[in-house]
């Protein structure tokens, strides 16, 4: 096991959380992440059953209004800009397999897990799977999105794939390797203002027994397979705090920090996390033109009106997000590798270096994104919960509240300043991966990425006021 | 000298949040067009409505009669008071004074089939100053940046 130099590679100001007694009393609380992922697991149960067995009309059924606008908003404007993994820490979905793998709930009861154990394969460690799963749910959107049988077997898929998984393969592999919300929460989780980080890297290198990756009576070994220790970034970090319960140094702590530190980090980046960002951000003017633009001819391409447009439609889709997105950010960083004079920097490396500046913006676009539709919708939510099924209920009476917009004629003024952030954090990012370098001329190296970065913006911003 | 850098950074983006709120809230002077009259019909079908873009002036007096061409559709209109209500062969018309500036989504407001929410089409009222204050605050926000992070003292 490797571990980093005892120098921070990262920089700014930190706050220890666990250094406020009864935040750090309730992190070390053992039931605490039981107790929230048997809440989000009856929401999730209940989701899956309305979406089998209540009414086909989306906006009357629990599954959709509850999956798609209720936890989506909790997720991508709430809880990543937030907490970053957040959201994992709480996930359901891996919760059966987990219980299974470790025979308990709460408390660790035996060293060994109830699996067959095996490694992950070597070339499949990395987020390729991630990438292209989430590109087959985006690829069928309207559908999944908007019929309840279409999200219950989605649903359902990601819960028996995860429970196989964990019976094969060791701790987390489902949610390191395969989620598809997983890829994308690791790399926008690199925005966050919050970490899980070791105090001081010396006391784990000179700690040999690792209960932290290992498990002892105190908590269960990192179910992400990550060593604390060698932590930099956010990416793969799920949150669990097992390390923080287990750790017999009391050298774990959960800091608040300047948000976007990870983006800066040298060390881990890769392609595929590059095409994380691509096919982020790809995505989200997709979604924008097709799910709250006005076309017609696209939104019947997206909803399977006939099997040539739909082919036509996901050739284009794929292309936009594995050529086209790449292709143009690729021009813009072999300009900016031409402009700064680092030619002795090979052309995929400097264009995986700048992905990273497509985090801030991509988050802030699909917040933008988000923000078109849940407030819109999110009125729905009240008569699914007092009939989720559709099938007449009336629990508290809520059953018959109308479908009310909330502010959908200022929905325009809060996505163009959550762009405006994003694309301003993202130039900032840009500027800072230059410097860390300590590349020159580095006016002349951010300038064809910041270009890059305020058109996309101008996509967005034509898209909804335009 | 890193102080001077910083404050002048500083003062620089504290510029560019001025000037790109400026150009998204100052009131400007409108000239007023003509005001005219428009009847529209809007034909709507699952999902989507045609024409799905509708382009006005200011102050123009517009009525717009929805004909459904399949089951049940409705049609709502962001930041207009217009909520109305047409059946196959039952068209249903409302009149409204465009006097908002801006895009405003219009939307089937009854429930129509799965993609029913995102059965949407945008009616522009113009001048659309509300795009460009937007992207007037977009290159302010995208140079303000770039000029910050020039004036600060270089972090390695």
């Amino acid at each position: 096991m490797s571990l980093p130099p005892t120098t921070r590679p990262d920089s700014g100001w930190r706050f220890d959380l666990t250094s406020i007694p009864l935040v750090n009393r309730i992190l070390r609380w053992r039931p605490l992440q039981f107790t929230l992922v048997l809440i989000t697991l009856g929401f999730f149960l209940l989701a899956i059953l309305t979406a089998f067995f209540g009414t086909p009309a989306g906006n009357r059924n629990f599954s959709i209004i509850f999956v798609w606008i209720v936890w989506w908003a909790l997720v991508i404007i709430l809880l990543i800009p937030a907490l970053g993994r957040g959201w994992c820490a709480i996930c359901p979905i891996p919760a059966p397999g987990e219980w299974l793998q470790r025979q308990s709930f709460v408390h660790p009861r035996r060293r060994t897990l109830w699996t067959l154990g095996k490694r992950w394969p070597r070339r499949l460690k990395n987020i390729w799977i991630q990438n292209f799963a989430f590109l087959g749910v985006a690829l069928f959107s309207a559908i999944i999105l908007t019929r309840p049988l279409a999200t219950g077997a989605v649903l359902l898929l990601f819960i028996v794939l995860a429970l196989g998984l964990s019976l094969i393969y060791e701790r987390r592999t489902f949610c390191r390797y395969v989620c598809p919300v997983g890829g994308f929460i690791g790399l926008y989780s690199m925005t966050a203002p919050i970490e899980l980080r070791v105090k001081d890297v010396e006391v784990c290198r000179t700690h040999d027994t690792k209960e932290c990756y290992l498990g002892n009576e105190q908590g269960f070994g990192c179910p992400w397979l990550v060593f604390p220790g060698s932590l930099t970034r956010n990416t793969y970090c799920g949150l669990c705090t097992e390390c923080l319960k287990s750790c017999t140094m009391n050298n774990v702590a959960i800091n608040l920090r300047p948000p976007g530190t990870d983006l800066l980090v040298a060390k881990g980046r890769r392609i595929d996390e590059a095409y994380k960002a691509f096919i982020m951000l790809g995505c989200a003017l997709v979604y924008s033109a097709v799910l709250l633009g006005p076309w017609g001819v696209l939104k019947d391409a997206a909803n399977f009106a006939s099997l040539p447009t739909w082919l036509l439609y996901a050739a284009s889709f794929l292309a936009f997000n594995l050529l086209v997105i790449p292709g143009l950010f690729f021009t813009a960083t072999s300009a900016s590798r031409q402009l700064s004079g680092l030619k002795q920097i090979k052309p995929k490396q400097y264009l995986i270096d700048y992905a990273y500046t497509l985090a801030p913006l991509g988050l802030a676009a699909w917040i933008a994104f988000s923000l078109g539709f849940v407030l819109v919708n999110i009125s729905y939510a009240l008569p699914v919960i007092a009939d989720p099924f559709g099938w007449g209920w009336n629990l508290l009476g809520l059953r018959d509240v109308p479908w009310t917009p909330i502010v959908p004629a200022f929905v325009p003024y809060l996505q163009v300043p959550v762009l405006l952030a994003g694309l301003a954090f993202s130039i900032h990012t840009a500027w800072r991966i230059t410097e860390e370098q300590a590349r020159q001329r580095t006016l002349q190296a951010v300038l064809p990425i910041a270009t890059f970065l305020t058109l996309t913006t101008l996509a967005f911003i034509w898209l909804y006021l335009g | 000298m890193a102080s001077s850098r910083v404050t002048r950074s500083l003062a620089a983006a504290v510029a560019t949040v001025a000037l790109a709120l400026a150009a998204l809230v100052l009131p400007l002077p409108t000239g007023a067009a003509a005001a005219g009259a428009h009847e529209i019909t809007l034909d709507a079908r699952m999902f989507a409505f045609e024409p799905g873009r509708l382009r006005v002036n200011q102050g123009d007096r517009v009525t717009v009669i929805l004909h459904s061409t399949d089951v049940v559709h409705g049609l709502y209109i962001d930041g207009y008071n217009v909520d109305i209500i047409a059946e196959p062969g039952r068209p249903a018309q409302a009149t409204f004074t465009a006097d908002k500036l801006g895009k405003f989504r219009y939307r089937c407001s009854v429930s129509c089939g799965a993609m029913h929410p995102f059965m949407i089409g945008e009616l522009i009222v113009g001048p659309n100053i509300p795009f460009g204050r937007a992207v007037a605050s977009l290159f302010i926000v995208a140079i303000g940046s770039i000029i910050t992070l020039a004036l600060r003292p270089i972090t390695h």
